[in-house]
């Protein structure tokens, strides 16, 4: 097992009263705008969480503000106990980051990047070369080790940057959408990654525009929309409590649409426009007088994360 | 340090910490690995033209002056421009693409890294590099005729010290361009000059007053004089003054560096 001098899983003590990452009343301006304006955000430990929300919603300067590479303008940020900027190195040797935006030594091979930043993650000298063949197993990388980086495909450059961010076992996680502009078979790969870190109670935080993927992976989802979190739950009591369990697309032409939307409304229901029709949330609690204004029933389907999600923020994403 | 005596309650980093300065340096051995036959073949080259160009070609015309053969007068000037191409060049270039078409340092910087650790490494390589090629020019030198001393061993350090001054120097001017282009200005307006006004290819006396004062501040100025009484024995007191400047000049810009490679790469 790959031990480093500060991030030893051995002698870790999980101080289970406090969260993993902390931020109190966060605010991060970029001149007159406000990336991130008031964020309150709790991540126990050992859970994922997803960070869901359009671009633009603030997520990455919030994976920014935990690595103290962005510096708060008002607000606490508390990551792994350590209290930010001020502990800042501390914490950032007890987690990983992925980041968005692809940041290999494109010069270097495989290996030769996951040994830098063994280096830099201060992995003791005798358990190096364990941790990058961990890691270069872990990304499935072990036969193109010696491969530059620039001559990998894209996912297995993905893969090689989550595996950059474990070598040194951290404690916390932080994904900053792990998949985007990934193909659907590769996004599936990494996927199964990031599942096996969950499954090693590795505490995760994933920011992803992605409905399907904070679905799948995440344990409980903050939804972000201009800085600060709207909601937060598990996928399933999100939908429940927001978009209920069925939702009705009621297809036609704009006045048809127009006339559902009156009625669903004045019969207190929730609608929102999806592309071509209008979807009527918590379609099962619908009065059976509202079925039969409607006249022709529309088709019926499983509420999702993304109506929450549009619902609450007024927002659409992908 | 073991893993089991000390855990992340106990462990404590300090403010400044080489395994930063490991890290990077592992990663240009890699690269060194790959390159060094071109970095050495330009590196004797490029003397090797200076002292044909200027040592035989002008000095056959000046013979010996200044007190000492032209030849060796050039071979030892030489040494101070190696410095600067191997430092300066390659710190502007370097880290400009790094921070900006890389992104690397945003990858380093979320690791426990800091701003001055990652200043400090990327030049002390710089320098070790500096040390080692600047010396280039006095071995050329002797393949044509300069006489071997025990003053040229003190070459590489005078090398890497105003190496060390000079990467940084480039460190802090990659991150106050605006573009890479910006680059020519820096080149031809700052360090052109600085190299001809260094004493490298005549003695700054012989230059108008103005320019002889403008030299005695030239930090590259202070190399050429440390190198040129090192190789040809006429070490003093005056020297320390000399090294007294270089030091000076890396401190300063190791701080303008910091300075203001933090405002880039932490917002």
């Amino acid at each position: 097992m790959a031990t480093s001098r500060i991030a030893s899983r051995d002698s870790l003590v999980l101080d289970h009263t406090t969260s993993a990452i902390s931020l109190k009343g966060v605010v991060k301006r970029y001149g007159d705008i406000s990336a991130v304006d008031g964020l309150d955000l709790e991540v126990p430990h050992g859970i994922c969480l997803g960070l869901l929300g359009p671009n633009g919603a603030g997520k990455s300067t919030t994976m920014r503000l935990l690595t103290a590479q962005s510096r708060a303008d008002e607000g606490e940020i508390t990551v792994l106990g350590h209290p930010l900027p001020r502990a800042s190195k501390r914490a950032r040797a007890l987690m990983g980051v992925v980041p968005q935006q692809d940041n290999l030594d494109e010069e270097l091979t495989a290996r030769q990047n996951l040994e830098v930043f063994a280096h830099l993650y201060r992995v003791a000298k005798a358990d190096r070369p364990a941790a990058v063949d961990r890691a270069l197993g872990v990304a499935q990388l072990t036969d193109r080790a010696d491969t530059k980086a620039d001559d990998l495909s894209g996912g297995m450059r993905r893969r090689l940057l989550i595996a950059r961010g474990l070598v040194h076992r951290p404690r916390l996680v932080l994904l900053d959408e792990p998949t985007v502009g990934l193909d659907p078979q590769v996004r599936q790969e990494l996927w199964s990654l990031v599942a096996a870190l969950r499954a090693e109670g590795v505490t995760t935080l994933m920011s992803t525009h992605y409905i399907e993927e904070a679905e799948r992976l995440a344990d409980e989802c903050a939804l972000m929309s201009h800085g600060r979190v709207v909601a937060r739950g598990t996928p399933a009591a999100l939908i429940a409590e927001h978009a209920g369990a069925q939702v009705d697309e009621h297809y036609g032409p704009p006045e048809r649409l127009a006339e559902v939307e009156r009625l669903a409304r004045k019969a207190g229901l929730t609608t929102r426009r999806t592309g071509p029709s209008v979807s009527i949330l918590a379609a099962e609690r619908q009065p059976v007088s509202l079925r039969l204004d409607l006249g022709p029933a529309g088709v019926r389907r499983a509420a999702s994360l993304e109506d929450v999600f549009v619902t609450l923020t007024g927002e659409s994403v992908e | 340090m073991s893993a089991s005596s000390s855990g992340p309650q106990e462990a404590t980093l300090r403010w400044f910490e080489w395994a930063p300065v490991r890290g990077v340096w592992r990663r240009e051995m890699a690269l060194y690995r790959r390159y060094w036959p071109s970095t050495s073949f330009a590196s004797l080259v490029e003397p090797t033209i200076y002292l044909l160009a200027f040592g035989f070609g002008f000095g056959s015309v000046i013979g010996a002056a200044y007190g000492y053969n032209y030849r060796d007068f050039v071979a030892t000037g030489v040494v101070a421009t190696s410095v600067l191409f191997i430092s300066a060049f390659g710190s502007m270039f370097g880290t400009f693409i790094r921070r900006t078409f890389q992104h690397t340092y945003d990858a380093v910087l979320a690791a426990p890294v800091d701003v001055h650790e990652l200043v400090t490494a990327e030049a002390s390589w710089l320098a070790v590099k500096a040390g080692v090629y600047g010396c280039a020019p006095v071995i050329v030198g002797m393949a044509f005729g300069l006489s071997p001393s025990p003053g040229m061993l003190l070459v590489p350090f005078v090398a890497f010290l105003a190496g060390l001054a000079f990467a940084l120097f480039g460190i802090w001017v990659s991150a106050i361009v605006p573009s890479i282009n910006t680059f020519d200005y820096v080149i031809s307006g700052v360090l052109a000059p600085m190299f001809l006004v260094a004493g490298t290819f005549f003695p700054v006396d012989q230059l108008p007053s103005f320019a002889a004062a403008a030299a005695r501040v030239n930090p590259l100025y202070h190399c050429v004089e440390l190198v040129r009484d090192a190789v040809f024995s006429d070490l003093g007191l005056h020297d320390l003054v000399h090294v007294g400047v270089l030091l000076l000049f890396a401190a300063l810009m190791w701080s303008l560096a910091v300075w203001k490679m933090t405002a880039r790469l932490i917002d």
